[in-house]
């Protein structure tokens, strides 16, 4: 389903993502792939993003309670997240994302962790709000 | 991943670009779907993988079944650049970077490795509508080199630059090419014929990389112009512009190994240290270090010309060689080491120990450390290049290492900075002997970019005390045999370099043909060999960097070491790809049935990618896949190659640091 065809409900909260900053156009571009031959396309990739971001976000939390002086480490793993979230479009995971290289960049491990935790939220918050969405758009099928 | 043959046989330019086909690699699952479908919808054929090592696989498999790469920087198993090199060189195809990261220096790392484009994700549709642009400039370039118009006064590329305007578009031909320009002698470069016909692609392998290389040595890397080396290597079917490219290529190759070398010299020689693959090849710095250390001209390239190394031989005195970031320590094969040791044992020729009092001088040598960077290893070099020894002494250390690498598996080429080289140079003549057999070495020196730190094999120590160079048998490196192997062709004094200490060969590669900095920690376990290295390892050596500690990480001392002499032969395959992930893969092609007599430090033949195979008891340490395939490739030259040295190195797969 185009983005615009969408049944009231989708259509404003998919909207409203756009509107408070959680999705950018990189989401658009998902959207436009998606067509008879892929459906589902937009959902799949979400889906595959959340599962497979979740072993990365375990891996920085290891990594943060183990070796947190290894910033080179914390970088990486977050530079993979990174490159996937921003394949979806999550724009405030993204944001979150590269101000935690930023402060691996300077070994802030304060600044690391505390950004992390935001980087968390952000990851759980889109997720819910994504579910919803194509919760909905399933509905309107 | 999904992994998709389709080939559309009627796919031809008129559907362009529709059809082309693609292979991409990423290891993030979820940009590799994206691109997948971005890909599709572009009317591509996509094949994708998540592993750089399937990936290499597939287009190993088939050469023609592919006409563009998109591969991600960052990938667990191997490096994007170091895959960049691999299929730049292997398969000639087009090859676009992928990165979150949109850092500058990252750009221009992908470029000067030689990459088509670089994209930075998320990717958008419209960037990769247009990348077939980068296939049909490829396939442009190729054919006007066929035509055989008169030079141009400054024709200044190889044919395989070709069009100078296109010169770009070449993957490779991003690479600055100044040095090109220098041998583009009588290269016919022209324009006319712009067909964008397919050409059947040429296989460049072992057996024909060999006679390349052995064209190249006998010319002398300055004067190896595409229609001499077509003349000399007298194969049928191969034209003169599979030649240039192929030549070309091989130029890039030698002088990232050579700035690779550079950087080494400027690492500290550690000999413990990792494998990791230190070579790397990083901008063009290295190159700029590389070119003061040769400019030098301490060792000359005259002295190279004795060296043989088996392996790795370029013409070090190519001062094209750049020294590319020889980042940390390439370590030099052990292999290399052991052929030193080999050599010293063997003691093949008189006139290997009559290097052996310069050897002491190699102790001083190893002092040397490679961090102190080339300038002073040079220096002290330089002194000691007046004595035989004195390169061996370096390029001892550069074969223990690589023989301590070598029995590791890894390779990582330690080159040593600008020192070696010039070093080299001079040593070659006396190496040239002990390190005939080094050159055996040399093959098994796998060039790693060696991430880890350099190891400084340089370091002066234990090399000097003890003259008989230990070949660093850490990783159980081919023993003795290997140097034996090499007939080194010594034009002065053999320098039987016991290597004994040479714990660490940290060749550089900058050195081509300047002796090695053979981190003598590594000979140490040479000196149980006997071997007497010749200058032809230093001279193989030059650019290898032995990394001692247990890394198999053979520099391709060899590659500058050796040039005219046969060494080079010997293992021409042995590729410098420093960037081997994992463990050294020394690419040693095995240029030359004799291995066994010439240590051909063959860093030309490096860059062919080929594996060698060494039978004995260097089992391929961190062999990857994909080493495993290049050693099943190389095993029958080396084979026979490796008779008389037992190598036992393994694959190896020198990656220029990259």
């Amino acid at each position: 389903m185009e983005g615009n065809q969408l049944p009231c409900q989708a259509s404003y909260m998919r909207n409203a993502l756009f509107n408070q900053g959680y999705l950018d156009d990189q989401f658009l571009q998902l959207e436009d792939l998606q067509d008879e031959a892929n459906p589902h396309f937009v959902e799949e990739v979400v889906k595959l993003f959340y599962s497979d971001s979740a072993r990365l976000i375990r891996n920085i939390e290891l990594t943060l309670e183990n070796t947190p002086s290894d910033f080179e480490k914390l970088d990486n793993i977050m530079h993979q997240y990174k490159g996937s979230s921003s394949s979806i479009g999550a724009k405030k995971v993204k944001k979150e994302c590269t101000q935690f290289q930023e402060y691996c960049e300077v070994e802030n491990i304060d600044g690391c962790l505390r950004t992390f935790q935001e980087v968390k939220q952000e990851h759980a918050s889109l997720k819910r709000k994504l579910e919803n969405y194509f919760q909905l758009v399933r509905e309107a099928r | 991943m999904t992994v998709e043959k389709i080939r559309s046989d009627s796919e031809s330019f008129d559907d362009f670009p529709a059809g082309l086909r693609v292979l991409a690699v990423d290891d993030d699952l979820i940009c590799l779907k994206l691109l997948d479908t971005l890909l599709r919808k572009c009317q591509y054929h996509v094949t994708t993988t998540s592993q750089a090592r399937m990936a290499l696989k597939m287009l190993r498999d088939n050469k023609d079944r592919f006409d563009l790469v998109i591969s991600d920087v960052h990938m667990p198993d191997m490096d994007g650049f170091k895959l960049l090199e691999l299929v730049g060189l292997e398969m000639d195809l087009p090859v676009i970077m992928l990165s979150a990261n949109g850092d500058p220096k990252l750009v221009m790392k992908g470029i000067t490795h030689g990459a088509c484009d670089y994209l930075v994700k998320p990717v958008r549709i419209e960037e990769l509508r247009n990348i077939w642009q980068h296939v049909i400039r490829k396939k442009k370039t190729e054919p006007k080199n066929h035509n055989g118009s008169a030079d141009q006064g400054n024709s200044d590329q190889l044919s395989g630059e070709g069009n100078t305007s296109q010169a770009d578009q070449n993957g490779k031909c991003n690479h600055k090419r100044k040095d090109e320009e220098d041998f583009s002698e009588d290269n016919e470069n022209e324009n006319e014929d712009p067909a964008t016909s397919k050409k059947p692609r040429v296989v460049w392998s072992i057996e024909l990389h060999r006679q390349f290389v052995a064209a190249v040595n006998q010319l002398g890397i300055e004067k190896a112009v595409p229609k001499r080396i077509l003349d000399l290597m007298n194969v049928e079917g191969l034209t003169r512009e599979n030649v240039a490219s192929h030549l070309q290529k091989y130029r890039l190759y030698l002088k990232r190994i050579s700035s690779v070398a550079s950087q080494q010299a400027n690492m500290a020689a550690a000999l413990g240290v990792k494998d990791s693959h230190f070579m790397r090849i990083g901008p063009f710095e290295g190159l700029g270090d590389f070119r003061t250390l040769f400019g030098q001209g301490r060792l000359g390239s005259a002295g190279l010309s004795h060296y043989r190394t088996g392996g790795m031989l370029d013409p070090l005195n190519t001062p094209n060689v750049s020294l590319h970031n020889l980042s940390s320590s390439t370590l030099i094969q052990p292999n290399h080491a052991q052929s030193i040791s080999a050599l010293t044992s063997t003691n093949q020729s008189p006139s290997l120990f009559q290097g052996i009092p310069p050897l002491l001088e190699l102790d001083q040598l190893q002092k040397i450390k490679c961090g102190t960077g080339m300038s002073s290893f040079n220096a002290i070099d330089n002194s000691r290049l007046q004595s035989k020894f004195s390169d061996p002494g370096a390029a001892i250390n550069i074969l223990n290492s690589s023989a301590h690498m070598m029995q590791h598996g890894n390779y990582q080429r330690t080159i040593s900075g600008g020192g070696f080289g010039n070093q080299s140079s001079q040593n070659m003549d006396s190496f040239n002997v002990g390190f005939n057999t080094s050159s055996n070495l040399l093959d098994s020196v796998t060039i790693q970019s060696a991430r880890t730190e350099p190891v400084s094999l340089l370091s002066a120590e234990p090399f000097h005390s003890q003259l008989p160079m230990s070949t660093t048998r850490d990783n159980g490196l081919c023993d003795g045999p290997f140097l034996k192997k090499n007939p080194i062709d010594i034009s002065s004094t053999t320098i039987p370099f016991p290597l004994k200490d040479s714990r660490g060969m940290q060749c550089r590669e900058g050195l081509v043909g300047d002796v090695q900095i053979i981190d003598h920690t590594a000979s140490q376990r040479w000196g149980e060999q006997g071997q007497t290295y010749g200058h032809s390892l230093t001279a193989s050596f030059g650019t290898l960097n032995a990394h001692v500690a247990g890394n198999g990480v053979v520099s391709p001392l060899s590659q500058s070491l050796n040039q005219d002499s046969g060494i080079i032969k010997e293992k021409m395959g042995v590729f410098i790809n420093g960037r081997l992930a994992g463990g050294a893969n020394l690419m040693l092609q095995n240029g030359n049935e004799k291995v066994s007599t010439e240590s051909r430090a063959t860093t030309n033949d490096n860059f062919l990618l080929e594996q060698q195979k060494l039978p004995s008891a260097f089992a391929p340490r961190s062999y990857d896949p994909l080493d495993a395939m290049m050693n099943a490739m190389i095993k029958r030259d080396q084979d026979e190659a490796i008779r008389n040295c037992d190598f036992g190195f393994d694959d190896y797969s020198f990656g220029a640091g990259i």
